[in-house]
């Protein structure tokens, strides 16, 4: 899969509170989630994201909750990729559950900043800054995730039969 | 070949003879968890799936905790999607309102997980149950949907940091200072991805509430879980709660470990973590003049009533400073219930600090004490981050029961020992 987008770009430690403030995690609908993502962190985020937009970041991303709506607020937001230098686990699997593309590249994530345009090859795990003409290779999914990622999520892997 | 105690819960819960770091593998699961704001999402997509029953109704457990006595009409609708789904697929441990708890502090007490478990919740800080020699590790709603209905989880094996504890704990010190301690030393990143075993000489001295507060911050350091073998006294806790049998599971002697640090309990001081990330720790010598307005003592982290019998114990016959508001949070009903019985709420009440019924609440800036812009709050909750509890702007900085407490009568961060 090849996602082509324009950066938005964020620091370390980008928790699920900023992501989606609890205040708003008493609904589980999806656009509503989406219209508060970021907004404690960058307020025009929902004024500046377009759709195909890639997120960038440094270490540790999505840590703290276990929020689901963290990256369902992202996925809903228009973002169709997020490469950061590492991701924090939880929001790693839960990515990888609901079909957020995530690529973890410490190189990429430090080199290519906000408003580059980018192209990404999750397969190939190949990462490619358009703006500044620069490659980066990162290692792409196990078989394991790569089944539940093929197949569109978890609970599709469980509908058809790839997880039993 | 050799393995941690967490990878050895895990092979055996995978019907393997062996695991080793990196492995894929799908375990079976003997609890699955989830609270009013996860297990909505969880049961959209248990309805997705098509699944009709879930695996096992005495092994899934769904606790109204976080918004709950109902916060405003959108909880509400969460409380009842839950209360329904429950109902309808006759889930054993349902606990509403009047009948829960902080759900991490509530289900060792109600006996629901032993040694040797293997244990997925939808909510981070499910990693506590470690403290009774269980696997306990934090998933999304999607990982507890799939629980529900298949009973199996995936996981990637973890590799670990060996933590070895010697001496003793000093007067007004607690398990919230060794792992704010800890996640100063390590960075919220320190242990990502990897078990934190906790083992030596030193953990005997470490009472099970201890225990408990230690492994529910290991998330803060980036962990899958965090363990302590189950010794003479978490089995004794475990009867005490539970009439299943626990299993324990020793690390092999040469076990792999990334890293091993050795830390003496005894020269651990108070410490507070500083805005906005766990791993922002100064000595409570260090700390200065931070003047505060509010103080939260509860949470799954420190609700227990030993936290709170720390916090009264300091705070007895004295009174709440002006500028703080002061609110007290047992973590379950039966905590309350001794509180009151054991005199200590009157003695919250006299002080002029106010007593809440068991909610997550003010933890995650869900309700009960949100901050004002500016606003500063010591809390004995887990997690600091950027308007974690209210504003923006407003500051929480985190710390032991004793130091909370010590907090609210002197009106700005302060030692229990000055107090």
């Amino acid at each position: 899969m090849i996602f082509t987008g324009k950066v938005l770009k964020y620091g370390d430690n980008v928790d699920t509170d900023v992501i989606i403030p609890a205040r708003y995690l008493n609904t589980i609908d999806k656009k509503e989630l989406a219209s508060h993502c970021m907004e404690d962190i960058d307020k025009d985020f929902t004024k500046k994201v377009n759709a195909g937009d890639i997120m960038v970041a440094g270490a540790n991303f999505g840590c703290g909750s276990s929020r689901e709506h963290a990256p369902i607020a992202i996925k809903e937001s228009g973002i169709s990729l997020v490469i950061a230098e590492s991701f924090a686990r939880i929001f790693y699997r839960n990515s990888i559950n609901i079909g957020l593309a995530i690529l973890e590249c410490p190189e990429a994530a430090k080199a290519i900043c906000e408003g580059d345009e980018v192209e990404a090859d999750l397969d190939k795990g190949i990462i490619y800054d358009k703006t500044t003409g620069e490659k980066f290779e990162t290692k792409p999914f196990p078989k394991f995730i790569e089944k539940i990622i093929n197949s569109g999520g978890l609970v599709e892997a469980i509908k058809n039969g790839e997880i039993k | 070949m050799s393995m941690t105690m967490t990878q050895k819960i895990l092979a055996a819960h995978a019907g393997l003879e062996s695991v080793s770091a990196g492995e894929l593998i799908l375990v079976d699961i003997d609890r699955v968890l989830g609270n009013d704001i996860t297990s909505p999402v969880a049961i959209r997509e248990f309805n997705n799936i098509g699944a009709k029953e879930v695996f096992d109704r005495d092994k899934v457990t769904m606790v109204m905790d976080h918004f709950a006595p109902n916060k405003d009409i959108k909880a509400a609708v969460q409380c009842k999607m839950c209360r329904d789904f429950c109902s309808e697929k006759e889930v054993t441990h349902f606990y509403d309102v009047g009948r829960m708890g902080i759900e991490h502090a509530l289900l060792p007490e109600k006996g629901l997980v032993v040694a040797g478990d293997v244990v997925i919740g939808a909510d981070s800080h499910t990693c506590t149950y470690g403290a009774l020699g269980a696997f306990s590790t934090g998933v999304g709603s999607t990982d507890m949907a799939c629980g529900m209905a298949t009973g199996k989880a995936w996981f990637k094996v973890p590799s670990a940091i060996k933590f070895v504890l010697t001496g003793k704990l000093n007067k007004h010190v607690s398990g919230k200072d060794v792992i704010l301690h800890i996640i100063g030393k390590i960075g919220v990143d320190g242990a990502l991805y990897k078990s934190m075993e906790f083992v030596g000489e030193g953990v005997k001295s470490l009472t099970i509430y201890d225990r408990l507060t230690i492994c529910n911050m290991a998330i803060e350091a980036g962990a899958k879980n965090g363990i302590f073998e189950a010794d003479e006294e978490a089995l004794a806790y475990i009867a005490e709660h539970s009439s299943r049998k626990p299993v324990v599971y020793t690390a092999d002697a040469d076990a792999e470990y990334d890293e091993v640090i050795e830390i003496d309990l005894s020269t651990i001081k108070s410490t507070v973590a500083f805005p906005h990330l766990p791993e922002n720790t100064r000595t409570i010598d260090e700390v200065g003049e931070v003047v505060i307005d509010q103080v939260v003592i509860g949470s799954c982290t420190n609700g227990h009533y030993k936290d709170l019998e720390e916090a009264a114990m300091i705070i007895k016959g004295k009174k709440v400073a002006k500028n703080v508001r002061a609110i007290i949070i047992p973590a379950t009903q039966d905590i309350y219930l001794k509180a009151m019985e054991n005199g200590l709420l009157k003695i919250f009440i006299e002080a002029g600090c106010v007593v809440s019924t068991p909610t997550c609440g003010p933890c995650l800036g869900g309700y009960m004490g949100i901050l004002a812009a500016g606003e500063r709050a010591v809390a004995t909750t887990n997690r600091n981050f950027v308007g974690r509890m209210g504003d923006v702007t407003s500051e929480v900085y985190l710390a032991s029961p004793a130091v909370a407490a010590a907090s609210a009568i002197a009106g700005k961060i302060a030692d229990p020992a000055k107090v």
